[in-house]
């Protein structure tokens, strides 16, 4: 009877371990495999992070930055190298649509969606953001803007890490029309009506008689 | 032969039977009971908010109308939706709350150089493959897999993240398609439109789901 017992009792053993551990550990070991998925932790490097940084001093293929009007804003006027006067490509609708929409997510919180420096950040204590209908900031050009996202400005931090270099002119160029539709000019108006009223023409001519 | 005629006489033939039913019924109970632990919300953390080395809440910082792109800057682009570098918390906490305890480590971690070893919330098995881009491009918004996060205090996980759900989308994208400027609007709900109206964003997106093709395995085990 004891010895019918401790067969069964073994046999369970047995199960216990022979059948539940591989089950957990194998499925484990393809749960977690031996690669890095995006960030995560290294026990190998010493800093611990499986994304390595780029060695000081080289140049990943495909990033070498020759082209100073795109990268770095620098444009040549009369033989001089001064803060770029034109936007490096041509800046369509979609362009400046692109740049709202990259405006809002990352100037608005603190600059305000309509650039008056009211943006929710700054209501709650953060250093107040200029607004940029200043007669300085709209005399500037766009190289000025280009340059502040991608090395920052006084307490500003740059946002080089967070927005790719077209995406910098872009929200530029809609800097630049905020910037327009707060000192519209009476000649900004006659073109805009003008046109509206062309469009009607073209749209509904039927109406006019 | 000798020793078995001794040990076993014929009335152990019932016995053995039974052992070894209750050996097979109970061994294979064993292991289902196993693996529906394993599988249990409990196990997965489903709902459970995770510590994390600063207690970083999603809900006020949405509150403050700062878009999920402001830190996941890659989740349109790549894969991966990325987490924040430290610098992009210093962007604001270098003047903000700069003195409180709770970023003590956040500024540690600049002050060093050492990265923030967050805790990760979601993280499917490494033979499954994922792709943000793909979803967040084709009308599918954050908040269908990943709840409110503008209202959670501390990230929590809001589907278990079983395959079983994976294809329930993938069979009929239609019940979840959302307008592409929605996705980022958390409170927007699908099913406030009509089932006509997101078969034509489906079509619209050019949602390729034609003779199953999103359910073949090399879709997500590649
Ligand atoms: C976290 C808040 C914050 C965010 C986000 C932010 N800024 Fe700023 N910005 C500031 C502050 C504060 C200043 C003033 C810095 C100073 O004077 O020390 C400033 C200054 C500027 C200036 C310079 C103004 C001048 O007087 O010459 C420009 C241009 C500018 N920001 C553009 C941007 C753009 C474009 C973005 C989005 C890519 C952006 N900022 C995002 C806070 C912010
Ligand atoms: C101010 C920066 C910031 C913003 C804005 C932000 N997040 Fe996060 N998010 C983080 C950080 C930091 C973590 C890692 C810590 C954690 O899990 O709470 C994170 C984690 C997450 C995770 C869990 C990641 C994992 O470990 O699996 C999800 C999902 C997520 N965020 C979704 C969102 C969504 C959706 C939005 C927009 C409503 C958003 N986040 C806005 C910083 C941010
Ligand atoms: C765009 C600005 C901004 C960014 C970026 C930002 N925060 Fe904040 N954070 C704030 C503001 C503003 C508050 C105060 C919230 C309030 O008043 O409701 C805050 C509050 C906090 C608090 C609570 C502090 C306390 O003592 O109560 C923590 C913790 C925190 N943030 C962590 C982070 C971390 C971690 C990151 C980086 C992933 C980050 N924040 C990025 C603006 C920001
Ligand atoms: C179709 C479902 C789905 C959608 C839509 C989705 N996510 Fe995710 N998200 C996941 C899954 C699944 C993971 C876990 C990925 C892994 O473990 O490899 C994840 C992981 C994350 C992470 C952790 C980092 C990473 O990439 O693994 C963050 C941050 C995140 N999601 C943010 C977002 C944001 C922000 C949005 C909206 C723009 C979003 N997600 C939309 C399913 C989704
Ligand atoms: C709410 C709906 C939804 C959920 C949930 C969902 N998906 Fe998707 N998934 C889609 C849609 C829509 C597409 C786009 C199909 C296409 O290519 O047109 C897609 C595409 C994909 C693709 C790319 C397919 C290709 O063409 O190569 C992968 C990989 C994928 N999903 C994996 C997953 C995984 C893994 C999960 C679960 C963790 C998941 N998805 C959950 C809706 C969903
Ligand atoms: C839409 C994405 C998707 C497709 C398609 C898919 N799977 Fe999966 N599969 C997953 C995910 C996600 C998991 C991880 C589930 C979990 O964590 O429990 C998984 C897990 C598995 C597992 C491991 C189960 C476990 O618990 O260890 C197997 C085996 C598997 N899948 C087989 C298949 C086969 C066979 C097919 C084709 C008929 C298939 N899968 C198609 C997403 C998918």
């Amino acid at each position: 009877m004891t010895r019918r017992i401790s067969f069964l009792l073994f046999t369970a053993a047995l199960l216990l371990t022979s059948g539940c551990k591989p089950l957990f550990e194998i499925r484990k070991a393809m749960y977690d495999q031996p690669k890095y998925e995006a960030l995560e932790v290294s026990d190998f490097f010493g800093d611990r992070r499986s994304a390595r940084p780029l060695i000081e001093g080289t140049v990943a293929q495909g990033q070498l930055r020759l082209d100073d009007h795109l990268y770095l804003a620098l444009e040549e006027i009369d033989g001089d190298i001064l803060q770029a006067r034109t936007y490096p490509f041509e800046i369509t609708m979609a362009d400046l649509e692109r740049g709202r929409e990259r405006y809002d997510i990352y100037c608005s919180v603190c600059h305000g969606l309509s650039g008056h420096g009211e943006g929710m950040v700054v209501r709650r204590g953060y250093k107040a953001a200029p607004g940029y209908h200043s007669e300085k900031l709209r005399d500037m050009p766009p190289g000025y803007f280009y340059s502040v996202i991608t090395n920052g400005y006084g307490q500003m931090s740059s946002y080089a890490a967070q927005i790719p270099v077209e995406d910098r002119w872009r929200i530029t160029a809609y800097i630049q029309a905020l910037q327009r539709s707060q000192f519209a000019s009476i000649e900004d108006y006659e073109a805009v009506k003008a046109r509206s009223s062309h469009d009607e023409t073209l749209e509904s001519p039927h109406e006019h008689h | 032969m000798l020793m078995s005629s001794q040990l076993f006489t014929s009335k152990h033939n019932t016995l053995a039977r039974l052992t070894l039913l209750i050996f097979v019924l109970g061994g294979a109970g064993f292991l289902g009971l196993m693996d529906m632990i394993h599988r249990s919300p409990y196990v997965r953390y489903t709902k459970v908010r995770r510590e994390q080395p600063v207690p970083f809440s999603h809900k006020h910082h949405s509150n403050l109308g700062i878009d999920c792109r402001y830190c996941h800057t890659s989740v349109e682009v790549s894969g991966f939706a990325n987490i924040p570098p430290t610098q992009t918390c210093m962007n604001c906490h270098n003047v903000m709350w700069n003195e409180s305890p709770m970023l003590e480590p956040v500024r540690e971690s600049w002050a060093t150089g050492e990265s923030l070893e967050w805790t990760r919330v979601h993280d499917l098995p490494d033979f499954v493959y994922f792709n943000h881009a793909i979803h967040v491009n084709k009308g599918i918004g954050c908040a269908t897999c990943h709840g409110r996060v503008d209202q959670m205090p501390l990230t929590w996980k809001e589907k278990p993240l079983y395959m079983k759900w994976c294809l329930e989308c993938h069979r009929d994208p239609a019940a979840n398609v959302r307008p592409k400027d929605k996705i980022f609007d958390m409170a927007f709900d699908p099913a406030s439109l009509s089932r006509e109206e997101r078969e034509a964003l489906v079509e619209e997106y050019g949602i390729d789901h034609a003779d199953h093709r999103l359910t073949n395995c090399w879709i997500c085990h590649r």
